[in-house]
């Protein structure tokens, strides 16, 4: 298969679309949530959309490698990053719903919630990771890190299981939505399998 | 007779928004196209990879006016009613939050047919007509303590359960109550599928001793906010036990049995360690996933109207204190 080349303009436009749409999505969700246009309960509605937004980006992000390797379209390998920033973003953004709004800076609560609630302590993991990524997604950075910045990033194989067990553990019970997305993340995982055994016998 | 007599856990309607308001604001922000744009944009939009695919809703379930007694003793927010009629756990309908009010539009509440049998004199059928006008209807507005740590307050249109049971009248042997969701997986696309009524084995059943169903407080709801109940809200008909937690006030109630021993309960069936037969409001009784020490109560459509409060015990009723003498409420969770 000839490999696919597109014009590098291309590329730029559908990665500032992609920081168009995850930015615009995410203030509207905030907009409506603040404003009381959501019909029944806003703050579900708000970590329901940023919940799954993140792991809707998580997933965006995890198909483009294998999508470029079967391609032959190395273009599109930027675009992981742009995809998981935004992720870490949402996942943020899920996060501080929780504290502002379901628990109202309540940081008693807050805090004995995560050590307590088991799909709360894996979710807040799952945090704790992407942000670490989001943080160290720069160049500076990755020069910075050499080598280990390709082991630290694989973390984000695990923030992914952890993501979600937090989804499938958050429900009072197992709906079709969790395990929709737990189906999805194994296709994912099962794409690069033979990177992850590595990873495990190294 | 009617309980009127004002008590420390009464609620009120003096702070009600007013519908008229309510609605007339969603005009104008309608007008400035926000609703519009919002919903396209916002919406579930990122909520369901499946939504995608979907279209419109249905046309809206008809709701009809009711004539009651209202309750005018006065003291907390209400919740708005769109709030209360769109964040609904009705898992029949599906398991998310916004699935009722979706697929219960097309719902069919008349003819309806409630039993009430067993351990009785005087077995009764009521039609749907009798659900409206066997009894006067009043007004009482609850608070509803779900025990995913969330709080609304609502007011409910209906009659005491003591009512309707005095007419069957028990005999001596019956110490229970068993309720019954209808049972209709044509209407009902839970029921069609386990996988989309989350594991539960339906009919959703529930139950009471019968001397918590003769507490005057425990409603048989036929309306909510001056109307018939919707649908997602569990029209025609449903128990309203505001001292429990929500999944005790079984909706779209089909039978109502008299019976001597206690009755199996359809959440206790599927995970025991976390829901008892009693389910009583119990903020020192935690639940592994949600702690029940506070809540938050929801009196407004914004993220910012939301209030965070202690949990009280009996979700404040303590009129039911006596009916729980020397027992261990830890235990019986």
């Amino acid at each position: 298969m000839k490999p696919i080349r597109i014009k590098p303009w291309k590329i730029q436009t559908l990665r500032l679309s992609i920081h168009g749409f995850s930015n615009l999505l995410l203030g509207f969700a905030y907009y409506q949530a603040l404003l009381g246009l959501v019909l029944g309960d806003p703050v579900q509605y708000l970590l329901d959309f940023t919940g799954i937004g993140a792991l809707n980006l998580l997933a965006l992000s995890l198909v483009i490698s294998p999508i470029a390797s079967k391609l032959k379209f190395a273009q599109l390998m930027p675009l992981r990053r742009t995809l998981g920033i935004y992720s870490a973003i949402y996942a943020i953004a899920h996060f501080y719903a929780f504290v502002a709004f379901e628990l109202q800076f309540e940081w008693l609560i807050i805090v004995s919630e995560i050590i307590e609630r088991p799909y709360i302590t894996v979710g807040f993991i799952a945090l704790f990771l992407l942000t670490t990524l989001l943080i160290t997604s720069n160049r500076i950075s990755k020069n910075w890190l050499k080598s280990r910045w390709q082991k630290l990033h694989n973390y984000v194989y695990i923030s992914v299981c952890l993501g979600v067990l937090h989804y499938l553990w958050a429900v009072k019970t197992i709906g079709p939505q969790p395990v929709i997305y737990a189906f999805i993340f194994a296709l994912l995982l099962f794409a690069r399998r033979k990177k992850i055994t590595n990873l495990f016998k190294k | 007779m009617l309980i009127k007599s004002t008590k420390r856990s009464d609620e009120s309607e003096n702070q009600v928004t007013d519908e008229t308001v309510f609605n007339s604001r969603r005009d104008v922000l309608k007008k400035l196209g926000f609703l519009g744009a919002g919903s396209l944009l916002g919406g579930s939009a990122l909520a369901n990879p499946l939504d995608w695919f979907k279209d419109e809703r249905p046309p809206k379930f008809v709701q009809s006016e009711l004539s009651f007694n209202v309750d005018t003793s006065t003291k907390q927010t209400l919740t708005p009613e769109s709030q209360a009629i769109n964040y609904n756990n009705f898992y029949e309908f599906g398991t998310s939050k916004s699935d009722p009010a979706k697929h219960a539009q097309s719902f069919k509440v008349n003819p309806w047919k409630l039993e009430v049998e067993g351990l009785v004199e005087n077995p009764l059928t009521l039609d749907y007509d009798d659900l409206l006008t066997k009894f006067p209807l009043e007004e009482r507005i609850y608070r509803l303590r779900c025990v995913e740590a969330w709080s609304m307050v609502i007011p409910w249109i209906g009659f005491s359960l003591s009512r309707l049971l005095k007419q069957a009248k028990p005999l001596s042997s019956a110490k229970y109550v068993a309720f019954e969701t209808v049972y209709d997986p044509k209407q009902m696309r839970g029921q069609r599928s386990r996988f989309l009524g989350g594991g539960v084995d339906y009919p959703y059943i529930e139950g009471l001793r019968l001397d918590e169903a003769m507490h005057p407080l425990a409603l048989m709801t036929v309306g909510m906010y001056g109307k018939t109940l919707p649908p997602q809200n569990g029209a025609p008909v449903r128990l309203t036990v505001p001292w429990k937690y929500g999944f005790k006030s079984i909706k779209s109630l089909v039978k109502i049995k008299l019976v001597d021993k206690m009755p199996p309960t359809s959440w206790n069936i599927l995970i025991p360690s976390e829901y008892g037969f009693y389910a009583n409001v119990n903020p020192k009784v935690a639940h592994p996933r949600w702690s029940q020490a506070r809540e938050r109560r929801i009196v407004g459509a914004s993220v910012l109207d939301q209030k965070r409060i202690d949990t009280k015990m009996f979700n404040g009723y303590e009129e039911v204190t006596s009916l729980y003498t020397g027992m261990d409420l830890a235990r019986y969770y």
